[in-house]
């Protein structure tokens, strides 16, 4: 008896009638503050044995709101589903209205808020492989339109838009140059430091040149340079365009005529294109500097024999080919940017996946594309 | 009137820099248990004003006074508890895009309230009814029409039963009767729980419906050119402009 009472919250007066019915009095405030209080104390209340009746006094309630109102509904719900009597008492006239506005004769307690149905593992299975189909599907599609909007502006360069192209060359290429430095110059003279170790042993400490300047050039330069690109500015590409497809600017773009490809991927295609190879020979002079100066300083090369050593075995072709390998890099990094901005439904989370699902689906082409191209190249001799 | 003022606004001059003052000058008081409509043409300052009103910008000068405490004078406590007392609608709606419209209602709720989940649930249930979503508890913001996300963003400021309530053009993009529905609402929740309301609007229809005092605002004055109860500014008013924002409207 003493424990019951002590869960009661204050404000709820108890009292039992002889053919054991129950009137419960309720004082002061029901709001928001005491609303969580006051339903714990009525299930406490009714815990204890369901009386055949309970009627609740309202009549010292001083404000009631919805959150009020929720603590009847607790108590009439228990005593309905035991068949029992609900009664409310001094209700005053502003308290009914109140229960009025919030439909309180309507409001159910058990509504519980329909969880959307989990899949089990098939019909998960299923839909990611329709998923896959429809994104495989889109994606065609999607160069298809790329392709359609790059004859345009070849054969009419006027359509291209100039200024966002020159700008997206400086987001892209200028802005990028202190990075790419960094990491090659990096990369370079940990490569040399590397090979250093072991060729020493072998009195071969010249041909560190040649191992940077042919690893730097054919491989890691233009590999590492996409990445970069791909994590700066893909990136970017795909949350820029998600954001407007989000707010509906493109749909406008559309029905003001304009085909959203050309206007909103050609910048980005025509300036990655023509940005990311220099940004590769850029890379690749500053991973051959940062292999002299571990020559120069650690291997007392002088910098004349090291870069004598370093042209003698680099050809034209490898740079050519570098070149070529990066102008293709540049334009899946851009296809699959613009890709997955245009793939956004619905908010600003599915902005953040279409960033990450552009960088990762870059990377996995660059290097994809990197494979094909090392196997054509074993082949063309 | 004896009603004691609960936002007191005094000299304030309101914009987003010295070179775009926005109102200069602006002093006017909003009653306990009123509501009170904002006016004025596209452009003329009424969401900058709501927002200074709330103290998302700090006055350029003036103060900004709600329930005795000034805004944006006061130390980071007292700006919590006016907060709390404070539920805004803005005029996009401002729902959280990755949460259901259930979650958006019961963020405020769960945060400030310690009711057992199942109450909870039915609570949300009712608030969202209140402004006729049932069946919505479960959709995306990305999922329901314009309209209908300006209404879940209205559940959810009225989430927690405020003291004074904040509304940026609430009918803005809905249909007749939904939209006397909603005049409907206001004035239930004005009478029966005593909220203020601060609502900016441009529907007549609305104005005279629920309205118990206007301030008009113009932007060739940056201030107000009138105030008071809307009948008599509409018989009354000698102001050209005024006349005109009554009589142009009424007359389509
Ligand atoms: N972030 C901002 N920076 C600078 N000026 C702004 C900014 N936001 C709004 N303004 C200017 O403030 C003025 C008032 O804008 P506000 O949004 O308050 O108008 P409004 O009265 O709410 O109009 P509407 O009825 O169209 O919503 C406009 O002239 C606008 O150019
Ligand atoms: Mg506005």
């Amino acid at each position: 008896m003493k424990n019951r009472k002590n869960m009661l919250p204050s404000s709820f007066q108890v009292e039992r009638r002889d053919d054991g019915g129950v009137i419960l009095a309720i004082q002061g405030r029901m709001d928001a503050d005491r609303a969580g209080d006051m339903i714990r104390g009525a299930r406490a209340l009714l815990a204890q044995g369901v009386p055949p009746s309970l009627t609740v006094d309202l009549g010292e309630v001083s404000y009631m709101d919805d959150f009020g109102s929720l603590v009847l509904l607790e108590l009439r719900e228990e005593m309905e589903s035991s068949k029992g009597g609900f009664y409310l008492k001094n209700a005053s006239e502003n308290i009914q209205r109140v229960l009025t506005v919030f439909q309180f004769d309507k409001a159910r307690r058990d509504v519980v808020l329909a969880k959307k149905p989990k899949p089990n593992v098939f019909e998960r299975l299923g839909g990611a492989a329709i998923d896959q189909a429809n994104d495989m599907r889109y994606m065609v599609s999607f160069l298809g339109s790329v392709c359609l909007a790059l004859v345009h502006v070849i054969l009419q360069p006027r359509s291209l838009r100039r200024e966002e192209t020159l700008l997206t060359m400086q987001k892209t290429g200028f802005d990028a140059l202190p990075i790419v430095g960094l990491i090659s110059m990096l990369l370079g003279m940990i490569l040399a430091f590397m090979s250093s170790v072991q060729l020493k042993q072998f009195g071969a400490d010249i041909y560190v040149a040649s191992l940077v300047a042919v690893a730097m050039v054919r491989e890691l330069g233009p590999v590492m340079t996409a990445i970069i690109v791909a994590g700066r500015s893909g990136s970017a590409f795909a949350a820029e365009i998600g954001t407007m497809k989000v707010s509906e600017e493109v749909d406008a773009l559309f029905t003001m005529g304009f085909d959203p490809t050309r206007f909103l991927v050609m910048p980005k295609l025509i300036a990655a294109t023509v940005m990311v190879p220099l940004l590769t020979m850029f890379s690749d002079l500053f991973s051959i500097a940062g292999g002299m100066l571990v020559g120069v300083f650690m291997l007392d090369l002088t910098p004349s024999a090291y870069m004598n050593e370093t042209i003698r075995f680099l050809e034209l072709r490898d740079i050519v080919w570098s070149f070529v390998k990066s102008g293709v890099f540049a334009m899946l990094i851009v296809w699959v940017g613009c890709l997955r901005g245009f793939q956004v439904r619905g908010g600003a989370d599915s902005v953040g996946q279409a960033a990450t699902s552009a960088v990762v689906s870059s990377l996995f082409l660059i290097i994809l594309a990197d494979s094909i191209f090392a196997v054509i190249r074993v082949y063309w001799g | 009137m004896t009603r004691n003022a609960i936002i007191k606004v005094r000299n304030l001059t309101a914009g987003y820099g010295e070179d775009a003052v926005i109102l200069h000058d602006v002093s006017f008081d909003v009653h306990e248990g009123e509501i009170f409509v904002i006016l004025g043409g596209s452009g003329c300052g009424k969401s900058t004003l709501l927002k200074h009103l709330i103290g998302l910008i700090p006055p350029m000068t003036g103060e900004v006074i709600i329930d005795g405490d000034d805004i944006s004078r006061c130390n980071e406590e007292t700006f919590h508890r006016i907060l709390q007392k404070i539920g805004i609608s803005y005029q996009g709606g401002a729902l959280f895009g990755s949460m259901t419209l259930a979650e958006n209602v019961g963020l405020p709720i769960g945060e400030y309230t310690d009711l057992p989940p199942d109450s909870m649930a039915a609570l949300i249930k009712m608030k969202l009814g209140l402004v006729q979503l049932d069946g919505f508890e479960n959709h995306l913001p990305s999922e329901i029409s314009g309209g209908m996300q300006k209404r879940a963003g209205l559940a959810r400021a009225m989430a927690l039963n405020p003291k004074i309530l904040f509304f940026d053009e609430p009918s803005a993009g809905l249909d007749p009767v939904t939209s006397a529905g909603l005049d409907n609402l206001i004035i239930q929740l004005n009478r029966n729980l005593g909220t203020t309301m601060v609502i900016v609007t441009h529907e007549l229809a609305s104005i005279f419906a629920v309205a118990h005092r206007v301030i008009m605002l113009d932007k060739r004055v940056k201030g107000i050119i009138a105030e008071g109860d809307p009948e008599y500014l509409r018989e009354h008013s000698q102001n050209r402009f005024v006349k005109q924002f009554f009589n142009r409207r009424a007359e389509a």
